[in-house]
């Protein structure tokens, strides 16, 4: 910090004796990747769909992108919820059996204890905000730091999931048709999409214009950024932290629907490893995992570049153990590059 | 952690609490005067009842869960006293150590355990040492002689009869084979020898013995008729239904003709089968498991044909087997030239084929678990 201060200080200094710094290209490139956290990500899926289409014009054909969307929702929603604590400078591992812990309920409340469908959605969607209002509460009054908290709540909801379901698998026939609704087909264009893929979209525009356009999504970035100033500047930092676990927490009952329809089925295995999957399309979609920078349209980027790896190698005949090698190069790459960017000359 | 399932089982585990803080000095007296496994101990704990320790991994997995059934009916049948224990997760070998560690010292007759892994030998060998009888369920530990016998699905014979089975329903037509494993980023025996298993069965070779994903691309398959085969793909599923459903989008991509699919397990197999639904594939989908709730798939045809396995046998003979050792120094036996007791394996599927054993569903209801 006293470095870039310092920096700053040389800068605004040269500037007034009118000795503008020079701008090469690369800093040029940085700045823009500064102003505009999804660039970077978007010019990786840009360029890995067309080399994966050169490769197999079928990769870039409607029903494999039709495929990969629908392949895409589940992450993709839950990434937005892993965004909103990530921009607090948090992180959520609890997140994917937090998800299962709602479906199952969902599902469970709905073909044995005969709930209605609305009611079992419902209460599917208050076990995600529950899930939320648990770890906020961890977060903002027992100070426990975000990672340890949800790496604790990840035990606690992937055992009560377990315990409540006793590991058996609901079939959607045996559910109420609206839990099942969002894996219902829908075509737009030359998309044959699921309606799940429509209510994970739906949750990108919802929470890219609040945290946009609206005071709540200000005071998100300013206490990522920096806590103690933004507390400096007469924001209520525990409030809104506590209010992103739950708001992010809904969207996770969301994302819980949505599995349900992609799967068919609500399964205690439905998502094992969805919290590193959803880390994962944060971080490549270029929000810094140090708070306070980046946005849900770069996570939607960052999640479908993992699906097009997992499908444009397979399409090319590559072998399919170098799809997470990919992936974890490019983690990495966005990582660096976010360390990069954040050393801006202003 | 220690799941208690049914009130009778707790009384039992209070029973055998009792037994331990009784029974602990006796029991350190009786290891001391044993000589390794060929004497069981000297006394019981008590009540002179067989008192026997099982570790699952699980009480969330059917598949464990039908084990725990079968061991109780075949305890309370044979007068065992049986206490249940099981992890919180199939990872969870903490648990498992500690309740090897608790049946030593509360001088458990034997323990019966489908282990996480090989990181619970040395507590077994310790067991094993002072005076206990261990049977392994599921999972063969290496060494094998690690235990006094495990009883198991032979994997690779599982796979061979769905490989034998697909190869006959072709009738000599060429297969587009998509295979659906379980990881690829680890090698999991079982994972490996079911696929090698199917492979074999169809009369593909494997490649590489070791690790999946070194069969020839494309050849001649030599089971049923024979005829020309391809691998489309060989994709990891995690044994899951969405990554099954996933995986199988992504392979029909590749190659719509896709027309044999193999599944590590049944819920793969499952998501498979919606993918090749929306699809309007009518793709041969084969798989590997026998669980009572996924019959209907294989009952509506989206799974042709299942290789099921058999828990509760395992755990049923695993119980019976330690109550024999103590009561009859009755040594249990390994099938002919294997290192296990192998339990055996029953084709699921109401379109049976000539020459291959196999059980239509209706019948299927009475041998599933779960």
């Amino acid at each position: 910090m006293g470095t870039t201060t310092a920096k700053r200080i040389d800068i605004a200094s040269e500037e007034v004796a009118g000795l503008a710094p020079r701008q090469t290209p690369l800093d040029r490139i940085q700045r823009q990747l500064h102003a505009h956290p999804a660039l970077g990500p978007l010019i990786v899926l840009v360029t890995t769909c067309i080399v994966f289409g050169l490769l197999n014009p079928r990769f870039v054909a409607a029903q494999n992108i039709s495929l990969m969307l629908q392949q895409v929702a589940v992450v993709a929603a839950l990434g937005v919820a892993q965004t909103l604590i990530i921009l607090t400078a948090g992180i959520d591992l609890s997140i994917g059996y937090a998800m299962i812990l709602a479906l199952l309920v969902m599902a469970q409340a709905a073909a044995n204890n005969e709930v209605a469908g609305l009611i079992a959605l419902l209460l599917g969607l208050a076990v995600g905000v529950g899930s939320g209002v648990v770890n906020g509460t961890l977060v903002t009054r027992l100070r426990v730091p975000p990672f340890i908290a949800t790496l604790g709540t990840l035990f606690v909801f992937q055992s009560a999931g377990l315990l409540y379901a006793k590991g058996q698998t609901t079939q959607a026939t045996e559910m109420p048709h609206l839990l099942n609704w969002t894996g219902d087909p829908v075509t737009i264009g030359p998309l044959n999409l699921i309606n799940g893929v429509l209510v994970a979209l739906g949750l990108y525009l919802v929470v890219h214009y609040i945290l946009t356009q609206t005071q709540w999504g200000r005071h998100v970035y300013a206490v990522g950024d920096d806590v103690e100033a933004a507390r400096l500047a007469g924001i209520r930092t525990n409030r809104v932290l506590f209010s992103v676990y739950v708001f992010a927490g809904l969207i996770v009952g969301v994302a819980a629907w949505i599995s349900i329809g992609y799967a068919g089925a609500a399964d205690p295995n439905n998502a094992v490893d969805a919290n590193l999957q959803s880390i994962t399309a944060v971080v490549i979609g270029g929000t810094s995992l140090f708070g306070g920078r980046g946005g849900v349209i770069g996570t939607l980027f960052g999640a479908l570049i993992v699906v097009a790896f997992t499908s444009g190698l397979t399409l090319a005949n590559v072998n399919n153990l170098y799809q997470p090698i990919a992936q974890g190069v490019l983690v990495i790459a966005a990582v660096a590059i976010d360390q990069w960017i954040r050393r801006v000359k202003r | 952690m220690n799941h208690v399932i049914s009130p009778a089982a707790r009384r039992r585990r209070t029973r055998a609490t009792t037994a331990l803080v009784a029974t602990a000095t006796l029991a350190l007296v009786a290891c001391g005067a044993s000589d390794a496994d060929d004497n069981g101990p000297s006394s019981g704990a008590g009540d002179g009842r067989v008192k026997v320790a099982l570790i699952l991994k699980t009480f969330s997995n059917p598949y464990f869960v039908s084990m725990e059934k079968s061991a109780q009916a075949a305890a309370a049948q044979l007068g065992v006293d049986l206490v249940v224990s099981a992890g919180s997760s199939d990872t969870d070998t903490g648990a498992q150590l500690k309740a090897i560690n608790n049946a030593i010292a509360g001088g458990f007759e034997g323990i019966i355990i489908t282990s996480n892994g090989d990181a619970v030998n040395a507590a077994l060998q310790r067991a094993r040492t002072a005076g206990q009888y261990t049977i392994a369920l599921d999972t063969l530990p290496t060494p094998p002689s690690t235990v006094n016998l495990t009883y198991a699905t032979d994997n690779t014979q599982a796979g061979r009869i769905i490989g034998k089975w697909t190869a006959s329903k072709l009738t000599g037509r060429p297969a587009t084979i998509a295979l659906l494993d379980a990881v690829n980023t680890a090698v999991i025996s079982v994972d490996v020898q079911r696929n090698h298993g199917f492979l074999e069965g169809i009369g593909i070779p494997v490649g590489d013995p070791k690790i999946n994903g070194k069969a020839p691309g494309s050849g001649q398959y030599k089971g049923g008729m024979g005829g020309s085969y391809e691998i489309v793909c060989e994709l990891p599923t995690n044994g899951t239904i969405p990554q099954g459903k996933s995986a199988m989008q992504t392979c029909l991509q590749k190659n719509p003709d896709i027309n044999v699919v193999y599944a590590v397990n049944e819920p793969a197999a499952q998501g498979a089968s919606q993918a090749l639904a929306d699809a309007k594939s009518d793709a041969i989908v084969v798989a590997i498991d026998g669980g009572c709730s996924n019959l209907q798939f294989v009952e509506s045809g989206s799974i042709d044909a299942t290789a099921a396995q058999f828990p509760g046998k395992m755990a049923a003979l695993g119980v019976q087997a330690i109550h024999d050792l103590v009561t009859e120094k009755a040594r249990p036996k390994t099938s002919e030239g294997r290192d296990f007791f192998d339990t055996g394996v029953m084709l699921f599927t109401n379109d049976p084929q000539p020459g291959i054993s196999s059980t239509d569903v209706a019948g299927a209801r009475k041998l599933c678990w779960g």
